[in-house]
């Protein structure tokens, strides 16, 4: 293909603070409509903003969490537009000097893992809500508009990616990275369905090896993972057709139209938008200073990064440390507790993402409520390496363990799932069954040495499978050798 | 002599003297009032039965030791653009007919803490742009002292209200001259505190970084006994300062003596009457006879003053005015889209000097001139005050005429909106640095009207600012009153 | 020089409904104002900084506490038109 497609991304996140962002009234969600209103955030004569301090706070860990630079002095601008739903008809946000620019994202897409630019991440106030009656719940041919300002002057991070990404999947698993992260600070519910995070996307496409950028196209309305990257794949194909078609490309905002599965031009405004932004003068300009910087850096919970390299540095493999960073936060904190407890760390990184993540799965357990404690998981992975149980038998000692029934060696004794390591034990059964299979023993002897498993077959169903197998063969082979 | 007729502090005196109770107050004045009203209009909302509710409450209060203050029983008046729980607040605008809001403004509750009682809302240019009051959607006020002149604005209703005695003291707001200015016009002492000082929240914005409430008074003791009662941090406004308040008294009674004060050069000369030259001419002899060092001051940048102001407040003003939009409150006309419905509306509730300035503002911050015009005022801005600090380098306080002129005749400036803004030239910088300005009644022009001393003083220097006005005040000892209260 | 400007662009801006005659009106007098106005032209700002605060304080903030909301009844008993606890407005011609 000569054509290479270009994609940024915005994101708007909605904060999970108490209060909203000017104003005292609950952040709350699915309420009857307008009961969260205040003077402020209804934008009655008079009234005026006052920045939330936590929104502030949170807004620099996004910052810092996508090693952004935090601007050490930043203000807020008025965006000038007039729509029913944004109050004041204009929308307090950040122009110039947002609070975090400059940072990235890492995402690993078929195992390449790539650094995409975050050019900036600015706060502003969500706008209310909009119902539109009659013709389809769209703008277009509507009755009437229904408005609910619950939702206005909602704290709203805005992240904009440089246009580093360079396919549908990509933009994907950007969105799903970023979305993770804010969700791990805490800082939001992250959740697409709900409207707590949203994506749009700037496309274009170029021909390969050139530097210029294309025509960018605004593409709105994907309401989920799947339907970003059908969108994106739809529009980079759209745009190709386009121009390979000898056509020309119109900078505009289109919509998804997820049941008919392409973007539609919305009906163009009459010339562009020109937001008029000055510096909010009801607002003094906020300095966060190093000291600040550094509190909110040491109230951050653990990142992902950071805790991949920590996982790595014990010993644990990039692919099994890569799942154990997303794994559900109850098993990362069995990992700790069990590391903190002597197991292996690599052995227990194992048990949790190979066995005990599928093992929640399955039975629907909540990760919370599994029964495993980090020391009994030390335990676990301490008899296996003892070789006092099989690695089947302790994938069932383990769902022992998680149902409760006990510590794992509680487990295997009930279950009968012991191995039997007492040397003289399994001599003397070896002796036994060397005994029965004489043949087998003179076959071994002239030169057949793969009448050893044959033996060591004999030897597990003698001790009801109990025997370790390696100790057995082991053991055969050096009575064998003996004589 | 009427009851309407004492100065605040006089009225406090004699509630607590027993003379009089405050329904016997509240009475006279709502008396005096209904007098002078019809041609006054300096109200567009007397609270008759809230105001008496009050006054009664205050006796209450009052006769069982429960002391609020000075301000206790005290009827004052209030600029309709300053919100008011449950009264009518329209700026004086058609967009608001109707309009209550759900809330009190911070300076209006202080008040109320403080026992004060409220009259009624008092008339003004339209959403506080004007110099004239003549920009009302519901009629001009008219000057007590000459009811074919205007005066002055934007707080005209205030400023006649207390000249006429129809209010003991009043709140205005000053974005331009808009306290000072009326008071000048209407021989009463009308103050702008430093910006920050007050709380704006519950004032109805027009230029955010340039408005300040203040108080509208007969004598400079009762304004500092309104400023007391208002001023002071406001968790509700996040540009309200919130550092310690002077104490606004504690230079008081000092006199002049070794004061320097600088007479600025630029406000003076074509367009200022003869009359009024002279009047501010004797203030300075007389501060000087009193040992005050006098001399001329010049700050160039005050002749471009008018210009930035005429940009970077229409600019605020036009995206303030926007939430005015017949969606949540105040007018609807109807249309068949939502970009319609507000587009008539606003054209039809909005009058033409606040339309112009909507107008004027959005051209000044639109793409491609905000640099040259919004922009620029702005850095000019930053040289205004590099201009002030400079000049109190060598002076202690600034001083020139009110404005240029007396009051002038109703119309006299409706036709050209650039004379009418000329007549805020002397008092817009100290807007646009933010430092307190008050406005002291000194005499009376050949025609009987009244004449404003103004003097400045650096950003929180309210107590240098009233020691220097307390001098002009006993040296000027002005008592006149207008002929409406004359029995 | 009066200065010429796009009247009916700054009007659809601002959300103006106005008449040819009320236009030109306005486009004169703006005019005539921001000629005075560009007066702020003739002085050399380089290097100024736009003016903030007079005061000259930051981080003005509040803390993230609930506070309570307006009444409903309050509320909407101020408004145009309002259905089922929601304000009412006719269909918008386009999006934000």
């Amino acid at each position: 293909m000569t054509w290479e497609p270009v994609i940024g991304i915005e994101v708007h996140v909605e904060l999970r603070t108490d209060s909203k962002m000017f104003c005292g009234c609950a952040v709350s969600f699915g309420e009857e409509p307008n009961v969260n209103v205040c003077p402020v955030c209804l934008g009655l004569p008079g009234s005026l903003p006052v920045p939330n301090r936590r929104a502030i706070e949170w807004i620099t860990e996004i910052g810092l969490a996508l090693n952004c630079q935090i601007s050490p002095v930043s203000v807020f601008h008025r965006k000038n537009y007039f729509y029913a739903d944004l109050p004041k008809n204009y929308q307090i946000s950040q122009y110039d000097v947002p609070v975090a620019h400059d940072g990235w994202l890492e995402i690993t897409v078929d195992g390449e893992t790539r650094r995409i630019g975050i050019e900036r991440a600015h706060m502003e106030e969500d706008t209310g809500k909009s119902i539109h009656l009659g013709g389809g719940g769209r703008i277009h041919s509507a009755e009437a508009t229904l408005l609910d300002f619950n939702r206005a002057g909602v704290p709203l991070v805005e992240v904009v990616s440089r246009p580093d990404l360079r396919s549908a999947v990509e933009a994907r698993v950007y969105a799903q990275e970023l979305r993770a992260l804010v969700a791990e600070l805490g800082v939001s519910d992250a959740r697409l369905e709900e409207g707590s995070i949203r994506f749009d996307a700037n496309v274009s496409v170029r021909r390969r090896g050139t530097d210029e950028f294309g025509t960018k196209v605004e593409i709105k309305n994907m309401n989920s993972f799947r339907s970003l990257e059908r969108a994106i794949d739809f529009e980079i194909r759209r745009q190709v057709d386009v121009l390979d078609g000898g056509g020309e490309l119109v900078q505009e905002t289109r919509h998804w139209d997820e049941e008919a599965g392409v973007t539609r031009g919305m009906r163009t405004k009459e010339g562009s938008s020109d937001y008029r932004y000055f510096t909010e003068p009801d607002l003094v300009p906020m300095v966060i200073d190093d000291a600040w910087q550094a509190e909110i850096r040491a109230a951050m919970p653990e990142l992902p990064a950071d805790r991949r390299a920590r996982y790595l540095s014990l010993g644990v493999d990039p692919q099994t440390a890569g799942a154990l960073v997303g794994a559900p936060p109850a098993f990362r904190r069995l990992f700790d507790e069990a590391v903190d407890a002597g197991a292996d760390a690599k052995a227990a990184a194992n048990w949790i993402t190979g066995e005990l993540v599928a093992w929640a799965r399955r039975e629907e357990v909540d990760p919370a409520e599994v029964a495993v404690t980090g020391a009994g998981l030390a335990e676990l992975v301490a008899m296996v390496a003892a070789a006092e149980l099989s690695a089947s038998a302790a994938k069932d000692v383990l769902d022992g363990m998680a149902r409760g029934e006990g510590s794992a060696r509680e487990v295997a004794e009930r279950r009968d799932l012991l191995q039997i390591t007492d040397r003289g034990a399994l001599e003397a059964v070896v002796d036994e069954v060397l005994a029965e299979h004489p043949d087998a023993v003179e076959r071994y002897r002239s030169g057949e040495a793969k009448v050893v498993g044959f033996l060591v077959g004999q030897v597990m169903r003698a001790s009801g499978g109990k025997a370790d197998p390696r100790a057995v063969n082991e053991l055969i082979r050096s009575k064998l050798d003996e004589t | 002599m009427s009851l309407a007729d004492l100065t605040i502090a006089e009225a406090a005196k004699g509630l607590r003297r027993g003379a009089f109770g405050a329904r016997e107050l509240i009475d006279a004045v709502l008396e005096r009032a209904a007098k002078t009203e019809a041609e006054l209009h300096a109200y567009l909302t007397i609270d008759h039965e809230g105001a008496r509710e009050a006054a009664a409450r205050a006796d209450e209060e009052l006769a069982s030791g429960v002391d609020r203050g000075p301000l206790h029983g005290i009827p004052v008046a209030l600029k309709d653009n300053l919100c008011t729980e449950g009264l009518e607040t329209t700026c004086a605008s058609q967009i608001l007919a109707g309009y209550h809001p759900p809330y009190d403004a911070t300076a209006v509750r202080k008040l109320r803490e403080a026992g004060a009682i409220p009259v009624g809302k008092t008339n003004l240019d339209e959403f506080a742009m004007g110099s004239s009051t003549e920009n009302s959607a519901y009629g001009p006020t008219r000057n007590p002292w000459d009811t074919d002149r205007v005066p002055g604005g934007s707080s005209g209703g205030s400023a006649a209200a207390v000249a006429a005695g129809s209010a003991l003291g009043a709140l205005g707001s000053d974005t331009g001259g808009s306290i000072r200015q009326p008071a000048a016009l209407c021989g009463l002492v009308g103050m702008k505190p430093t910006y920050g000082l007050v709380s704006r929240y519950g004032l109805v914005a027009f230029a955010s970084s340039l408005d300040q409430i203040g108080p509208i008074t007969r004598t400079v003791e009762d304004a500092i006994l309104l400023l007391e009662a208002i001023a002071g941090h406001d968790p509700a406004d996040a540009t309200s300062w919130a550092g310690e308040l002077p104490d606004f008294r504690s230079e008081l009674g000092r006199g002049v003596e070794g004061l320097r004060i600088g007479i600025v050069e630029e406000l003076s000369g074509d367009g200022y009457e003869p009359a009024v030259l002279a009047a501010v001419d004797a203030m300075v002899s007389s501060l000087e006879a009193e040992g005050a060092r006098v001399q001329e001051v010049s700050l160039p940048t005050f002749d471009v003053a008018l210009s930035a102001y005429y940009l970077i407040a229409p600019a605020e003003a036009s995206a303030n005015l926007a939430r005015f939009d017949g969606v949540r409150y105040g007018l609807r006309v109807p249309g068949a889209t939502t970009e319609e419905m507000m587009a008539r509306t606003r054209a039809e509730g909005f009058g033409p000097e606040v339309i112009r300035r909507i107008l004027l503002g959005t051209y000044a911050l639109s793409a491609g001139y905000y640099d040259a015009f919004y922009g620029q005022a702005h850095r000019v801005r930053t040289l205004i005050t590099r201009d002030f600090a400079r000049a109190y380098e060598q002076v202690d306080v600034l001083v020139s005429p009110t404005s240029p002129t007396v009051a002038f005749p109703v119309g006299a400036r409706t036709e050209d909106p650039l004379a009418m803004y000329l007549s805020d030239i002397c008092t817009i910088p100290s807007n646009l640095a933010g430092h307190p300005a008050i406005s002291i009644p000194i005499g009376l022009d050949p025609a009987g009207l009244p004449i404003g001393f103004q003097v400045m003083a650096p950003a929180l220097s309210e107590p240098l600012l009233f020691r220097v006005a307390a001098e002009v005040e006993r040296l000027a000892s002005f008592d006149a009153r207008p002929e409406v209260v004359t029995p | 020089m009066p200065i010429d400007i796009d009247i009916s662009h700054v009007a659809r801006l601002a959300r103006l409904a106005l008449d040819d005659e009320q236009l030109e009106r306005y486009r004169r007098q703006l005019g005539v104002i921001l000629e005075h106005a560009a007066r702020v032209q003739a002085l050399d700002t380089e290097g100024v900084e736009p003016t903030g605060h007079p005061l000259g304080f930051t981080n003005a903030f509040r803390d993230d506490q609930v506070r309570p909301s307006l009444e409903r009844d309050v509320v909407l008993a101020e408004a145009p038109d309002h259905r089922d606890g929601y304000f009412v407005v006719p269909p918008a011609l386009e999006g934000p």
